[in-house]
């Protein structure tokens, strides 16, 4: 069985948050300590001490396998999310001012990511105009859109459920509404959806047009009803209902 | 060190009183006293840093609730550019080198000035011509600048905003500090008293010198950097811009390789200034003189190579990330010695906590947190997680702002009685040090907690359920800022009320307590014979507090 990319980001920050706790209490202790300690009213003669090889040795070597331990943590994760499973489901995305696309293999074309829970999926980055970078908190993973050439990233969502997609490179005057939607569901939903959306594409015979109108029946009709904040007015989402 | 010999001369009058061939202003802009540009620096430096707090100021006003709050997003985007520009080119870039390495540099080492006082001068015109030619930049072409401080191509490309002449103010402003490098490295070498070794040096010499050779070693790729955008722009010959088939993150690479060392460029000279302060306010020699040292030059050296973890997510090739990951964990080794090594200089000391030491603890813990936090970006697969988010900007803020700017602050208290030959009023003074530090916290931490759970940076607007954290951050802004006006308040006050300061005030050991305070034109009557490493208090002699 695979690890899963977001419990390994995550056990890394653990590691590394326990790893910084230890030296944050070591360091500011020990400061506070000798603060009230040798305070000029407890120790008024100070003790000329120039250094101490050992203690040197043991401050360099001790951090230096710590910060070993966790490159290797870093680096596993990382290997896991640059290795895609082969059964991988692929998708093609485009970052541009300021939406993403989607297409899938069948040439189906989504402004929302639809996928099936627990199945890998192998998203192909591209970018239509200017510097992007998909970014699926929830999922840890994230990789830069750059125009000219095509980057990837992978991730497997375990449980059905609606997710945000943001762009995290500053791309100009709307970068900070270029969300979008991860809708994870069953198989046999996104598999209706999936064929379904062929048809539909299939009728309109206009990868564009049936897109477009698509799109604009999708839009403002979510579930998210949380308020009239700016964000959630003009995020594009779309509802896992409308599309069964 | 023999006491004698230092004896001041009261027949000769401080460098402000001195008069030269020019009277009145002109004394000042073409003086080519290495004190008179060191404190022409600092005007121009924290008129600039004002200038970059107030855009701070507003970002964290327009972040304090979802939704527009009190401006548009592409003000919002012009806003945090300024902020970044000036903070980073204008203040903290040429920062502790220019303001306290031009006045104490040559005293430390017993030298009348630098080695070459005209082109010292020349740098600072330099710097202020930079300065205003990227201001200018900024708001000629199609309107603000919007890029960033990171000019990404291809969006720096395709925004109408004059990114040939802000490229070109940043050449400048990198010629200027070429300049001051070549100085120092020079001075370092030919200019020390005799009896000073290398190994006899103050730590703030010694990282003032890593620190130049940084400077020297990487300005030059932005002006490569130039050259190229030039011949792009120009000449439409493609070399960064994907639609003449250039690589966009070719630029990055040229990017990085320059304005990662920066980060060194800031943050070594604050820690020299913690190596000076330490020991003055513990009463003893600083813990490991030569590790300290040589740690500023290991951290320079391998700083030099790192810059590819700003690139992990860009899409660079898998092993290029992996050995990017592994030398960003070997910076953190010098670096680490160094704060240990600070640290033990307070054991068996004879510790008071003036204001400056009051600082430099706040930057332990600071610096700390910044440092370590440093581990989530260096380790890649979190560091994919939390690349351009609120994460970063808490670190960056706590690394930089907590190195430079605190050892700004402590600085100005330590050396004040010095350079302007009044003490500052302590109790205020220690009061908006407290204040500061707590906003600081307040302001900044909450990011980090933020950008893990996914909030992007240079975002104008966020989903509400960010909100909390940008509250508190707003709030911690406000704290922070008024210990900032405080502090800044009661030094201007001291300015004028302060008491007259002694020679030695805090009973520090570096050459600069040997002379009076303000220091006369020529520094020293004679220059001194040094006998003994920088640190050595010795305890039957009282000092004058
Ligand atoms: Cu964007
Ligand atoms: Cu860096």
């Amino acid at each position: 069985m695979r690890p899963d990319i977001a419990t390994q980001v995550d056990n890394t920050m653990i590691l590394i948050v326990a790893v910084c706790i230890f030296f944050f209490v070591l360091v500011t202790g020990t400061m506070i300590y000798f603060v009230f300690r040798y305070n000029k009213k407890r120790n008024p003669q100070a003790t000329n001490i120039h250094g101490n090889t050992p203690l040197e040795v043991a401050w360099t070597v001790i951090p230096l396998i710590l910060v070993l331990v966790i490159f290797f943590y870093g680096w596993n994760g990382f290997s896991n999310m640059r290795n895609v499973p082969e059964d991988a489901l692929v998708v093609k995305v485009t970052g541009q001012m300021w939406k993403w696309k989607f297409e899938y293999e069948n040439g189906k074309k989504s402004d929302t990511l639809f996928v099936p829970v627990g199945k890998p999926v192998r998203m192909n980055i591209h970018s239509n105009d200017v510097n992007h970078s998909f970014f699926i908190p929830s999922m840890r993973v994230k990789e830069d859109a750059v125009p000219g050439r095509e980057n990837y990233l992978w991730f497997k969502a375990d449980n059905i459920g609606e997710y945000d997609i943001a762009c995290a490179e500053y791309c100009g005057l709307d970068h900070w509404n270029m969300y979008a939607k991860l809708i994870v569901d069953t198989d046999e939903n996104f598999n209706a959806w999936y064929n379904q959306v062929e048809q539909s594409e299939k009728k309109t015979n206009s990868g564009e047009t049936g897109n477009t109108t698509n799109q604009d029946s999708l839009k403002n009709n979510s579930g998210n009803t949380d308020d009239s904040t700016t964000v959630t007015d003009t995020t594009q989402i779309s509802d896992t209902t409308k599309s069964e | 060190m023999a006491n004698g010999i230092l004896a001041t001369d009261p027949n000769r009058v401080s460098f402000y009183e001195y008069e030269g061939k020019h009277k009145g202003i002109l004394s000042w802009l073409l003086s080519t006293d290495h004190k008179r540009i060191g404190l022409l620096y600092l005007i121009s430096l924290l008129a600039f840093f004002a200038v970059g707090v107030t855009l701070g100021f507003l970002m964290r006003l327009e972040m304090i609730s979802p939704g527009p709050t009190i401006m548009a997003p592409n003000t919002y985007n012009s806003v945090f550019t300024l902020h970044g520009v000036i903070m980073v080119f204008l203040f903290i870039l040429p920062g502790l080198p220019a303001i306290f390495g031009n006045f104490f540099l040559p005293i430390q080492i017993g030298a009348r000035d630098v080695a070459f006082p005209r082109i010292n001068l020349l740098s600072w015109y330099l710097y202020l011509i930079g300065g205003v030619l990227a201001i200018v930049s900024l708001f000629t072409g199609g309107g603000i600048m919007d890029t960033g401080w990171t000019f990404y191509v291809p969006y720096s490309i395709r925004t109408t905003s004059n990114i040939s002449l802000s490229v070109f103010a940043a050449f400048v402003l990198g010629f200027s500090s070429i300049l001051t490098a070549v100085n120092f490295i020079t001075t370092a070498h030919r200019m020390r008293a005799p009896g000073m070794t290398f190994f006899r040096m103050p730590l703030f010499v010694w990282a003032l010198y890593s620190t130049a050779w940084i400077q020297l070693l990487a300005t030059p790729i932005l002006g490569i950097t130039l050259l190229l955008i030039i011949a792009e722009r120009m000449l439409g010959v493609g070399i960064f811009d994907p639609n003449l088939g250039g690589d966009p993150i070719l630029y990055q690479h040229m990017f990085w390789i320059y304005s990662h060392p920066a980060v060194y460029i800031m943050a070594i000279p604050a820690f020299g200034v913690v190596s000076e302060i330490i020991p003055t306010f513990s009463k003893k020699n600083i813990f490991g003189y030569t590790p300290v040292a040589i740690s500023s030059l290991a951290i320079a050296f391998v700083g030099y190579l790192v810059w590819g973890h700003h690139m992990f997510s860009s899409g660079i090739s898998d092993i290029s990330r992996l050995i990017f990951s592994l030398l960003t964990f070997l910076v953190a080794i010098p670096t680490g010695v160094k704060v240990f090594n600070w640290v033990a200089t307070m054991y068996k000391g004879s510790i008071t906590v003036k204001t400056p030491m009051l600082f430099v603890l706040f930057f332990i813990v600071i610096f700390s947190i910044g440092g370590l936090t440093g581990l989530v970006l260096g380790a890649i697969n979190t560091d994919i997680h939390v690349t351009d988010t609120y994460f970063v900007v808490g670190h960056f803020h706590y690394v930089m702002f907590g190195s430079m700017g605190i050892l700004l602050f402590a600085g100005l208290h330590y050396w004040f009685p010095k350079m302007f030959g009044r003490m500052y009023h302590e109790k205020m003074a220690q009061v908006s040090a407290w204040i500061f530090f707590v906003g600081f916290n307040l302001l900044y931490f909450p990011m980090f907690i933020m950008g893990y759970l996914g909030m992007p940076r240079r975002y104008y607007d966020y989903l509400p359920e960010f909100t909390t954290y940008h509250v508190i951050a707003t709030v911690g802004s406000w704290i922070m800022i008024t210990g900032m006006i405080i502090m800044f308040a009661n030094l201007i006050r001291s300015l004028y009320t302060g008491a007259k300061a002694t020679e030695n005030p805090w009973g520090g050991t570096t050459l600069e307590w040997k002379i009076p305070s303000p220091p006369p034109l020529e520094n020293f009557r004679e220059i001194p014979v040094i006998t003994e490493g920088p640190y050595e208090h010795h305890f039957n002699k009282e000092e004058n507090t």
